[in-house]
C-alpha cells in the first residue's frame, strides 16, 4: 500500500543500519527512549535492535494509553457496567485490562454487563441512538490521537440532544508523561536517556513545536517519527547525529503527516469540549499535576463523571508485576518473575501485556520466541 | 491504541464522511477533524476519523534522502574497489 511499503524497503533499512554503525561513537554510549508504544511495536516486530551497534539502546517509554490507566479507573468503568448497568462501550484493549481482585470488563460481561467493544466512538452515539431507554456510556481513554475523536462526539452528541449518552474520559497528556520520565532524573543530576524518538501520531495533532520547551530544558533531542521501521530506524540515526554534535533540537522525520502546528481544527474542538485536570493517576508515574483532560463544564450532562456516583476504589496493583518500572523505563519486562511464566497475553496481570503497544506484550509477541 | 494508517479517500458522502480503500476494503470514514479533503487524497486514519492530509512532497522528500544515502554508499564502494585496484 502507498506511503507503507516504501518505508519498510529492505535495501534501504539495511543502508540507514549501516550509517548509524559507521556514525556512532565507539566509545560513546547512546541510550533512545521510544515515547509511543506504536514504536515499541514496530521495534520488536521488525527486529530493529538487532541492527543496531551494541552502545545504542532502546528504552521503552510510558506511551501506552491503556498500560498508564491506574486500576481505579478501570474499576469505575466495571462499577458504571456493573452497578449502574449502563452499555459500556470501550477499544477492545481495554476490556481485558485487569482491575483490582482480577476482574476485567469482559469477565463483568460474561457475567451478564452489557459491555461492547468499539471500533470507533461514533459507534457509541449510533448505540445510543439505538437504545433510548439505556443509558450508554463512552470508556474514553487515549492520548492527543485519540482525544480529537471523542471531542467531535461529544460535540455531535449536544446537536443530537442525546439524553442517555455520555463520556467516562480518561484522555491524557504526553508531554507531562515525558516530564514525569525526565524530571526526577534531572533533579537526581542523572542522565538517564541521550534522546528520545517523539511520537508520532500525537504530534499530528499537536504539532511538533509542542516538545520545543521540553527539549531545551532536559538538553535531550527530540526526533518526531513515523512508524514504519524506516521511519523509526532513521529517527535513532538522527538522533546519533545530534548527540554527536551536541545539539538539542525538535527534529521532525514524520514530515509526511506532522507540521510545526499541528491539527488546529481538531485542537479546537478538543478545547470546546475538554479542560485540564489538576491532577491525574497514571500507573508508574503516579499523581501528575495537569497531565489528563476532563470534560467541560459545560458538557456536564455529557459527563459520566458527574451523571454516576462512583465509589471510590481498593484498588491494589498485584506487587510482582513490574508495570510501573517497566512504564518508566526502568525495568525491562524479562526482569519481571512473572513475565512469560504466570503473565502471558492470553492471562495478563499487568496492563503492559494486555495491548500490543504494551512492552511486556511486544517482547511477548516478538522476543520471546527469539 | 494510537495505530493509525494511511487511507484514500474515495469519494465525499453526506454527514462530513467520506467513503476510504483499506488495501481493497472500503470503509466509511468521518472527515470531522480535517478541512480541504478531496477525492484521491491520502489521509490518516484512526478510530474511525481522519487525523490529518498526508503531504506527497514531503514523503518524497523523506525517500529522497534514503535514495541519496544509497547512492553515496554505492560510490564509496565504487571509489574504495578501484582504489585496492590501484594498488595492484
Ligand atoms: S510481565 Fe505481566 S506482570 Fe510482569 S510487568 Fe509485564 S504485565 Fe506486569
Amino acid at each position: 500500500m502507498k506511503y507503507i511499503d516504501e518505508f519498510r524497503n529492505g535495501d534501504y533499512a539495511a543502508e540507514v543500519a549501516r550509517r548509524i554503525h559507521a556514525e556512532a561513537y565507539p566509545g560513546r554510549r547512546y541510550r533512545f527512549m521510544e515515547f509511543c508504544g506504536g514504536h515499541t511495536h514496530t521495534l520488536f516486530r521488525y527486529g530493529i535492535p538487532d541492527l543496531l551497534p551494541a552502545n545504542v539502546n532502546m528504552i521503552h517509554g510510558p506511551g501506552c494509553p491503556v498500560c498508564v490507566l491506574p486500576m481505579a479507573r478501570i474499576d469505575a468503568a466495571i462499577e458504571l457496567a456493573v452497578r449502574h448497568q449502563v452499555i459500556l462501550c470501550s477499544y477492545g484493549d481495554m476490556l481485558r485490562v485487569p482491575g483490582a481482585h482480577r476482574t476485567s470488563l469482559l469477565k463483568a460481561k460474561a457475567q451478564g454487563a452489557d459491555v461492547r467493544m468499539l471500533y470507533s466512538p461514533a459507534d457509541a452515539l449510533r448505540i445510543a441512538q439505538e437504545n433510548p431507554q439505556r443509558q450508554v456510556v463512552f470508556f474514553a481513554i487515549g492520548f492527543e490521537t485519540t482525544t480529537p475523536p471523542t471531542a467531535a462526539v461529544l460535540l455531535k452528541a449536544r446537536q443530537l440532544a442525546l439524553k442517555n449518552f455520555s463520556v467516562f474520559c480518561n484522555h491524557v497528556l504526553t508531554p507531562p508523561a515525558i516530564t514525569g520520565i525526565l524530571e526526577p532524573a534531572q533533579q537526581a543530576g542523572e542522565r538517564i536517556i541521550e534522546g528520545l524518538v517523539g511520537p508520532g501520531h500525537v504530534s499530528v495533532i499537536t504539532g511538533g513545536a509542542a516538545y520545543e520547551s521540553l527539549a531545551r530544558r532536559y538538553r535531550t533531542p527530540i526526533v518526531i517519527a513515523g512508524f514504519e521501521p524506516l521511519d523509526v530506524l532513521h529517527a535513532i540515526l538522527l538522533l546519533v547525529r545530534q548527540c554527536n554534535e551536541n545539539r538539542y533540537d525538535v527534529e521532525n522525520q514524520y514530515s509526511r503527516a506532522v507540521t510545526a502546528c499541528g491539527n488546529a481544527k481538531a485542537q479546537s474542538m478538543v478545547a470546546q469540549t475538554m479542560t485540564l485536570r489538576d491532577r491525574f493517576e497514571w500507573r508508574g508515574l503516579g499523581w501528575m499535576p495537569h497531565s489528563a483532560l476532563r470534560i467541560m463544564p459545560e458538557f456536564a450532562d455529557f459527563d459520566a463523571e458527574a451523571r454516576f456516583e462512583l465509589s471510590p476504589s481498593d484498588a491494589r496493583e498485584n506487587k510482582a508485576c513490574e508495570c510501573p518500572a517497566v512504564l518508566r523505563g526502568a525495568k525491562s519486562p524479562t526482569d519481571c518473575k512473572l513475565f512469560a511464566t504466570v503473565c502471558t497475553p492470553d492471562n495478563p496481570i499487568g496492563a503492559c501485556m494486555v495491548s500490543s503497544e504494551g512492552a511486556c506484550a511486544a517482547h511477548y509477541s516478538y522476543g520471546h520466541a527469539r | 491504541m494510537c495505530l493509525a494508517i494511511p487511507v484514500q479517500v474515495e469519494s465525499l458522502l453526506d454527514n462530513d464522511e467520506a467513503l476510504v480503500d483499506i488495501g481493497g476494503l472500503k470503509k466509511r470514514i468521518s472527515l470531522a477533524l480535517v478541512e480541504d479533503v478531496r477525492v484521491g487524497d491520502y489521509v490518516i486514519l484512526h478510530v474511525g476519523y481522519a487525523l490529518s492530509k498526508i503531504d506527497e512532497d514531503e514523503a518524497l522528500r523523506t525517500l529522497a534522502l534514503f535514495d541519496e544515502m544509497q547512492a553515496l554508499q554505492e560510490e564509496l564502494g565504487a571509489s574504495l574497489e578501484s582504489d585496492e585496484g590501484d594498488h595492484q
